[in-house]
């Protein structure tokens, strides 16, 4: 039994759609992340999950109970917010125990606790504090004890490192995956940042304008994008996606004119107009599979970005420090047949050649 | 920039000074009368330092009020003001809070209609409506009460709407993080709400007791026995009309009796002003 079910869940305002059908199973101890652009539905799934948005249609299950018609305080949940929602009058041990006294729990058993996971997040100089007093990690942290002295059966965190600094998300990115490895407790994590969702996922959700556009793990959406869309979102910088047309002997593409040679002929596409997905890390500036136009290079100090042109398409090629082609230069490229990724053009489905 | 030309920082003082001046010379003056004999007072032009009989004119107001005028005993009208003022204030503040909280936090039928209602009362002073609420005192029995003084004045669409305005500021994530907690709405009120709220009880506890305790009108009308008038009428009904004189030396001490319950509210409550000013972020 999975710890966490959505099962063809789907919220409208009015007429107005704003997820539609969406089906998940979370297993115990599972870290799920769901990623997806501002306005995709997710924090809005993530809200039906916790109980403060009512379900429109579908079911949620928390370890086999439905729980649609549950007050947020009696599905088990804790939640992590993106403002952190620390009461601002009370200090950081009353704001850990106000759960837990509302619940009726003993003093002993109350101070156990939240001394416990002051441990864990060392918090333990901090308590008597107002957050006020505290930095914007430290407020973080607090929310993290709040939601960790629950002993929740699911934690749900909405976009908890978007209000740090870059420096500060790194380190905060670290303690929580240290933390879900200590507590193995099922997590729900929403995010924008897919950076995030590679590096803390055991499994990603990739959400789309109300959609589950795919689920599976970073590496497995990594390798194998479902559609463009997720093939555009995941991987900094994004994949090149070229519309492009196969040559009748599959063997080629023509990208607006300009002749793409393929290691791999691909017969099943012959003569069809494609999407055509390789990411920047995939080509070598070497060989001539194709050629196009520098327009710029950016520099990252351990590669060079090289945006070019190719027809009237742009196109990005991770490159070592050492190639530094001049702007309006022509230079040839190539690629493997194991990296090439293929959409169709009105769907924006994966195609299998 | 800081300017450092002593002769405009002359300047500035002396216009300050002016001010303070302007603003503090007749209660110095009411203060100088208050400590003078009869004869003292209607000296003209009255002296314009303190005379010695403070104490006795102080003491013989609070117990007897004046001879010529009403005599009913200041130190009971002092009572009836301070009475009126505190409930009028707490009960402002305590209806007002908790209209605020159910307009603002929950979904309900005519909810906007009951909030635009209690707006529009705004537009109307207690002078519009005052012989419709006194027939309803009235009736009720409540002339000569204190329920009669307080009641008919104690909601307050000016509280309600700056508590909602206030309300509107609080991040939503606090309600939200308490529904989590398995905080139900009173206890949220109680436990979040309420000392957010703090800073501006505070405020308006100031305003809403000046208020109570200058209020004239309302309780001449409600009042007719001595042992009920308040401090502002006491000090009005000292000077008999006609060719009486009045004996001003006690209305004088009267009216500063009456200014100093405010002033001293108004000088407790900085301290909660400034405190919640510089403590509050959210």
């Amino acid at each position: 039994m999975a710890t966490l079910e959505l099962r063809d869940v789907m919220k409208s305002y009015g007429a107005n759609a704003v997820v539609h059908g969406v089906s998940m199973n979370i297993d115990e101890g599972e870290f799920v992340v769901i990623v997806g652009p501002s306005g995709c539905g997710k924090s809005t799934l993530l809200r039906m999950v916790a109980g403060l948005e009512e379900i429109t249609a579908g079911e949620i299950a928390i370890a086999g109970t439905v729980v649609n018609r549950l007050e947020p305080k009696d599905r088990d949940i804790a939640m992590v917010f993106q403002n952190y929602a620390l009461y601002p009058h009370m200090n950081v041990y009353d704001n850990m125990a106000y759960g837990l006294r509302i619940r009726g729990m003993s003093k002993q058993e109350i101070d156990a606790r939240v001394r416990d996971a002051a441990r864990i997040l060392e918090l333990g100089a901090l308590l008597e504090r107002k957050p006020r007093q505290l930095s914007g990690g430290q407020r973080q942290r607090v929310a993290m004890g709040r939601a960790i002295v629950r002993h929740p059966k699911v934690f749900l965190f909405d976009e908890p490192l978007s209000n740090l600094d870059a420096k500060l998300r790194v380190q905060m990115r670290f303690e929580l995956q240290n933390l879900h490895r200590r507590l193995g407790v099922t997590s729900l994590y929403v995010t924008h940042d897919q950076v995030e969702a590679m590096t803390l996922g055991q499994r990603i959700l990739v959400m789309n304008a109300g959609r589950a556009e795919q689920i599976g793990t970073p590496a497995g959406i990594y390798a194998n994008p479902a559609t463009t869309f997720v093939a555009g979102f995941i991987g900094s910088p994004p994949m090149n996606l070229l519309q492009a047309t196969v040559a009748a002997d599959g063997a080629a593409l023509s990208v607006d004119g300009a002749r793409v040679t393929l290691p791999r002929p691909v017969p099943a596409l012959a003569g069809r107009s494609v999407v055509f997905g390789i990411r920047p890390e995939n080509l070598r500036l070497a060989g001539s599979d194709f050629n196009f136009e520098v327009v710029m290079v950016e520099s990252l100090g351990a590669d060079h970005l090289v945006h070019g042109r190719i027809g009237r398409q742009s196109i990005i090629v991770r490159a070592g420090a050492d190639a530094n082609p001049g702007s309006g230069s022509r230079v040839g490229a190539t690629f493997d047949a194991a990296a090439m990724h293929w959409f169709d053009p009105a769907t924006g489905a994966r195609l299998n050649a | 920039m800081i300017e450092r030309r002593p002769f405009l920082t002359f300047v500035r003082h002396a216009v300050l000074i002016a001010g303070i001046a302007a603003v503090m010379f007749p209660v110095y003056v009411a203060f100088v009368a208050s400590t003078l004999s009869f004869d003292e007072v209607m000296h003209v032009p009255m002296q314009l330092w303190p005379g010695h009989h403070l104490l006795e004119n102080y003491a013989a107001v609070i117990a007897h009020g004046s001879a010529k005028g009403s005599s009913a005993p200041v130190g009971t009208m002092m009572v009836n003001s301070l009475v009126m003022a505190l409930v009028i204030a707490i009960g402002k503040i305590a209806i007002s809070v908790i209209s605020a909280f159910a307009i603002v936090y929950f979904r309900f039928p005519l909810r906007q209609t009951f909030f635009w209602m209690i707006f529009i009362t705004l537009m109307l002073p207690v002078e519009v409506r005052i012989l419709p609420t006194y027939q309803v005192a009235a009736d009720l029995k409540l002339v000569d009460t204190y329920a009669g003084l307080t009641l008919p004045l104690i909601a307050s669409a000016t509280a309600t709407f700056l508590f909602r305005q206030f309300f509107l500021t609080i991040p939503d994530e606090y309600a939200e993080a308490a529904r989590i907690d398995g905080a139900g709405p009173l206890r949220f009120f109680w436990d979040v709400v309420l000392p957010l709220s703090r800073t501006n009880m505070a405020a308006l506890f100031v305003i809403m007791f000046i208020y109570g305790w200058n209020q004239y009108l309302w309780p001449l009308l409600v009042t007719t026995q001595e042992s009920m008038y308040t401090t502002v009428i006491g000090i009005k009904r000292m000077i008999p009309g006609g060719d009486a004189a009045a004996e001003w030396h006690l209305v004088m001490a009267t009216a500063m009796l009456a200014m100093l319950p405010p002033a001293l509210v108004v000088l407790l409550m900085q301290k909660w002003f400034v405190k919640g000013l510089v403590e509050t972020e959210k």
